[in-house]
């Protein structure tokens, strides 16, 4: 048998081939139109979070830009009032600007922040014509909002939102 | 000389060079998309219904690219070379008959565009022609690489021309003519593959050598020598050797399918029936194009499975095992050809046992002597 061994070889090659295409199901995802779902703790474009009543997180406190390794947040704070009350607290951040094309995705400024606003989200489609593009404000960032009466700014009773941090549990994940 | 003659074969020409230009587009698609899916890809479905256009983007991209010419080149070869690999490749098919013949306006319609005395013989010199393009391509191109790939090819082609013309033999043996009609013909009860399969292997082998395809193509092989004869041509001027390269592909299946295939005839098995040629003439390019379909996509499988051989032994291939056993395998042929005619016409049927059993003989001089052995790798 071992002198037919030279066609048996190139036989099991063509049959390898042959079975790949006859009984493997095409293991390419067609991307624009079928996407996989990222992984839990993917760390994609960041997002603003807002509390449950729709006021924001961020305190403006300015924390991720000093973690921030690639020095691509700027914040600038400013300060709610309970006729203007953007966030709970004293002050909120009035610009909040993340360059995209500095962003390691790191997630450094996720640990950093006291407040859990920021959070790096699964979107990974980022895609700018121009390095002014790149820059994301606030209006990109933050998270919508579920109803119109619960925007930012707006009036609340005076003397309810007095402390910026939470009180919080211990990170579940 | 009529201007209807003239005009007849003017449309056929055109014909058969659009089929083969348009036939090219469709091999390159062809060859991705089952490439892409043998190795469980999807492979190019973007440009068109199923990427049935991606050779027109392929085409305009080509075309507008910037072309290069290299400061040290011998410019007149090197702009000659890829008309010189271009041609032949179109004019090869001239004498191969695609269908039989039909009525039209009172005229017989033959549907081959020559029907010459000698097409076998035509056949060898045309395809002989087609490595000067690319042997000078290697040689213009002042590259050491290309020189490498040209050399290469016009060695490899001329090695296997040997075994590739003894097949030829073989079925201008089997069909008693050298005319390619006259062939197809004799293959209405059976093809000649059926009866001399050695035969055809071989054919099949030293074609792959012919057109530099897998798992001979050596000329070209991007570890070794970058991109082989065509590392210095870009734009319009590579894309003419690409066209030729897959042209020579559906020649050489037509060629195949023509000589050992039964050509544009039906499977054996139909004659006389409702499918057979005989009574519906338009199923002739039909049967043809789906030989040549299967033939392609047999070379694009091997493509996929086999490693590229190195190349002392690609022309210890040739030499010492291709070339002995299609002398024995025309020996075979024409002894049982011999005997048919002397006692019965079934004594052709000699020639299968006989010729495998040679074959297997040579499959054994190729474990002994050209396997990789156990002292090499101590």
């Amino acid at each position: 048998m071992s002198v037919l061994e030279p066609m048996i070889e190139l036989g099991r090659g063509l049959w390898t081939t042959f079975k790949q295409t006859f009984f493997n199901p095409v293991v390419t995802v067609s991307y624009p139109e079928e996407k996989r779902p990222v992984r839990p703790r993917y760390r994609g474009r960041h997002v603003l979070k807002r509390y449950e009543n729709g006021l924001e997180k961020c305190i403006g406190c300015s924390l991720c830009a000093a973690a921030c390794p690639a020095d691509a947040i700027f914040v600038e704070a400013s300060e709610n009032t309970d006729e203007k009350r953007f966030s709970p607290g004293e002050r909120y951040a009035s610009t909040y600007e993340i360059n995209m094309l500095r962003c390691i995705y790191c997630g450094f400024c996720e640990d950093a922040c006291p407040t859990e606003a920021i959070v790096l989200g699964d979107n990974y489609e980022l895609s700018f014509t121009d390095r002014r593009q790149a820059i994301y404000g606030k209006d990109m960032l933050l998270e919508s909002v579920p109803s119109a009466d619960m925007l930012t700014p707006r009036k609340v009773e005076e003397g309810v939102y007095k402390r910026s941090v939470p009180e919080m549990k211990d990170p579940q994940d | 000389m009529t201007w209807a003659l003239f005009w007849e074969w003017f449309i056929k020409a055109l014909i058969l060079i659009f089929t083969l230009l348009i036939g090219f587009g469709y091999l390159t698609w062809y060859e991705r998309r089952f490439l892409a899916r043998i190795q469980v890809r999807i492979g190019p479905n973007r440009a068109g219904p199923q990427g049935l256009m991606q050779w027109m983007a392929d085409a305009v991209k080509l075309i507008f690219k910037e072309e290069l010419t290299p400061a040290n080149v011998y410019k007149l070869v090197f702009f000659l070379s890829p008309i010189v690999t271009m041609v032949p490749s179109i004019v090869i098919a001239a004498v191969i008959p695609w269908g039989t013949s039909f009525q039209l306006g009172g005229r017989t319609i033959h549907l081959y565009l020559a029907d010459i005395n000698v097409g076998v013989i035509y056949l060898m010199s045309i395809a002989s022609i087609a490595v000067y393009g690319i042997v000078l391509a290697g040689w213009s191109s002042n590259n050491k690489y290309a020189m490498m790939g040209g050399l290469r090819s016009t060695a490899q082609i001329i090695s296997y021309e040997l075994t590739l013309g003894l097949m030829f033999v073989t079925a201008i043996l089997m069909g008693n003519s050298m005319s390619l009609v006259d062939i197809v013909e004799a293959q209405k009860g059976m093809w000649f593959a059926a009866i001399q399969p050695v035969g055809y292997l071989l054919f099949f082998i030293a074609t792959l050598a012919e057109v530099n395809r897998h798992p001979f193509d050596m000329p070209e092989a991007e570890q070794e020598l970058t991109a082989g004869y065509h590392t210095e041509y870009s734009g319009m001027k590579f894309a003419l050797f690409f066209m030729a390269e897959y042209q020579k592909m559906i020649v050489v299946s037509m060629i195949g399918a023509t000589l050992f295939l039964g050509g544009y005839r039906e499977f054996w098995f139909l004659k006389d029936t409702f499918l057979s040629v005989d009574r519906a003439w338009f199923l002739g390019p039909a049967y043809l194009f789906i030989k040549v379909v299967v033939l392609l996509g047999i070379m694009i499988w091997v493509r996929a499975s086999w490693p590229r051989i190195r190349y002392d032994r690609l022309m210890g291939l040739g030499w010492k095992i291709l070339i002995p056993l299609s002398l024995a395998v025309v020996f075979i042929t024409a002894v049982g050809i011999l005997l048919a005619e002397m006692f019965n016409p079934l004594w052709i049927w000699i020639v299968l046992p006989v010729s495998l059993l040679v074959g297997l003989l040579a499959v054994m001089v190729v474990y002994r002597d050209l396997r990789r052995k156990a002292y090499e790798r101590a």
